[in-house]
């Protein structure tokens, strides 16, 4: 299982506003680095859920607009975007048939199961190059990671 | 001319891990031509075989989606620059 490096403070920011949206799913944009000793994620940002509102108990849409916003930002904080968060209310932190068939290589998608009395664990999944499945990365936290960039 | 195309992290593997890219060209459909032309594994994942932008995937030409403009709208000036932006989905 590949691994990837992560800043407590992101996985805090991941199930907190996944518990703040439950029982609707939420989503938003991982920032870090992707270079040749590995992916980090140094930081976590919120962003609307943009699929119709009454289908949002189980989507998650970011409009091309807030994608755009969220390149700008990480260019402005010399970071990559590396991936993308949801949580999955009242259900396990594992990407479904809809995720992979939305979903993108290369990317971390942090997935949160979040149930009414809070978040119950989240965990980190990466596309196949040639999009048959998903992989699991390990989360291995590391104090500290933000204040590095 | 200088127009700069950004490449988002996922398609970065097939363009030379770029993130940018320089082109010369005076129009979008062209400049994104050149990009594919440099980096021909690009190309199946921005178009489809009969060469229309997939849905999966939009252009922005600094902060305007290319399926919103025509014509005029499409050409280029110095400085502009171009997005490639993936679409985002998923749930339970």
């Amino acid at each position: 299982m590949s691994a990837v490096r992560v800043d407590p403070g992101v996985i805090a920011h991941v199930e907190a506003h996944g518990r703040d949206a439950h029982p609707s799913e939420c989503c938003g944009f991982l920032f870090g680095r992707l270079g040749t000793d590995g992916k980090t994620v140094v930081r976590a940002q919120r962003v609307d859920n943009s699929f119709e509102a009454d289908e949002r108990h189980h989507r998650f849409l970011i409009t091309p607009e807030d994608f755009l916003r969220a390149e700008k930002q990480a260019r402005a904080w010399r970071l990559d975007l590396v991936g993308f968060y949801h949580s999955h209310p009242d259900c396990p932190a594992v990407p479904s048939a809809y995720d992979l068939e939305h979903s993108w290589p290369v990317y971390s998608y942090f997935i949160t199961s979040v149930h009414a009395d809070g978040p119950r664990e989240t965990r980190s999944w990466v596309q196949r190059e040639d999009r048959s499945a998903f992989d699991e990365e390990q989360l291995e936290a590391v104090p500290g990671l933000d204040e590095e960039t | 001319m200088a127009i700069e195309i950004h490449i988002p992290t996922a398609l970065r593997q097939y363009a030379d891990q770029n993130s940018t890219f320089e082109v010369g060209a005076g129009e979008v459909h062209a400049a994104l031509n050149e990009l594919t032309t440099r980096f021909p594994k690009l190309r199946p994942h921005l178009f489809t075989e009969d060469g229309k932008l997939r849905n999966f995937v939009n252009v922005f030409l600094n902060d305007e989606n290319i399926r919103h403009l025509s014509g005029d709208e499409l050409k280029l000036k110095d400085g502009d620059s171009i997005s490639i932006v993936p679409a985002v989905a998923g749930g339970r």
